[in-house]
């Protein structure tokens, strides 16, 4: 058994080990710190493919970024954990059957039918970052920036969702602030230049 | 499959545990179908698996289409998680609770 091969069952059995206790942990903290170490286990796995770059954003987009909102999220929330839990038990059997067929006709299918042999591995000085780079700005660079397009629309949309407005808020109206006249902010006051003329304008 | 030589990893290696992955995820929605975050992230998971099977293929094909391809959908998949974590807190600010049976506005 090649060094390879033994990384790959070592990080797959993570993988499927961390899927599994994420969907069974009662607790939705416990179920997001699994999938961040499943996320690091597939990362692990992609390495094992050449596919270093994919795998370092991996970590950083959805253990780095993603993950944490989902912790955000579940900390924020005050979940009644044991209504959620409810039906747990009822539908354990139907889950396992349909994971368990599902899980038998594909690997069926792909032991059967897909057989590839490994290709060469790649030389040492060879970089996934660099060649992903030079297709992605180029042949792929449409779509790269719609996907840009779809990342600010995520952000516009997830601000506008969440966005509160609170009744007891100070805040200035832009529209009625741009409409001030000079005379509504400025009074001038005629002032005698002269103490005694001032003196006689405060006894008056 | 490399039982005369050295077993290496083969496509198949990939493809199965991308399935079993798959598998699971599933199970995960059947299971935790009350709870909208851990149905989020079976969802994520499901993506996972996916995203190996490109790997995978980028790699046995030689073609880097495959991990262009992975890239655009960890972009859409960050979008989902945002907006869906979004929905989620507005839904539990109006409603006071996460659980998918009370969620049933729009029920004729």
């Amino acid at each position: 058994m090649t060094f390879d091969l033994i990384l790959f069952y070592v990080f797959g059995a993570i993988l499927l080990g961390a899927a599994l206790a994420m969907i069974s942990v009662r607790n939705p903290v416990h179920a997001a710190l699994f999938l961040v170490l499943a996320f690091f286990a597939a990362a692990a796995i992609w390495l094992l493919a050449e596919a270093e770059f994919l795998a370092i954003v991996l970590v950083l987009v959805y253990v780095g970024a993603v993950m944490v909102l989902f912790l955000f999220v579940v900390m924020m929330l005050d979940i009644n954990l044991a209504r959620l839990r409810e039906g747990f038990a009822e539908f354990l059997p139907a889950g396992l059957v349909v994971a368990a067929a599902m899980a038998t006709v594909l690997t069926l299918v792909i032991t059967r039918f897909i057989v590839m042999d490994a290709p060469e591995r790649a030389d040492a000085d060879y970089s996934n970052t660099e060649a992903l780079g030079a297709v992605l700005y180029t042949e792929y660079v449409y779509p790269f920036e719609i996907a840009a397009v779809i990342l600010l629309v995520a952000i516009i949309a997830a601000i506008a969702l969440t966005m509160r407005r609170r009744p007891d808020t100070k805040y200035i109206d832009p529209t009625r602030q741009i409409r001030v006249r000079r005379q509504d902010r400025v009074r001038l006051v005629s002032m005698p230049s002269s103490p005694e003329a001032s003196e006689k304008d405060r006894s008056e | 499959m490399g039982i005369q030589s050295e077993p290496m990893i083969t496509l198949s290696h990939y493809l199965v545990l991308a399935a079993l992955l798959f598998s699971i995820s599933v199970a995960g929605i059947f299971l935790n179908r009350k709870n909208v975050i851990v149905l989020l992230m079976c969802i994520e998971l499901m993506l996972l698996s996916v995203n190996i099977n490109f790997v995978a293929f980028a790699f046995f094909l030689q073609d880097l289409a495959g991990q262009v391809f992975v890239f655009f959908i960890l972009t859409v998949a960050a979008a989902e998680a945002a907006i869906g974590l979004a929905i989620l807190v507005l839904l539990f600010r109006n409603r006071g609770t996460i659980n998918v049976q009370d969620l049933d506005a729009m029920k004729g």
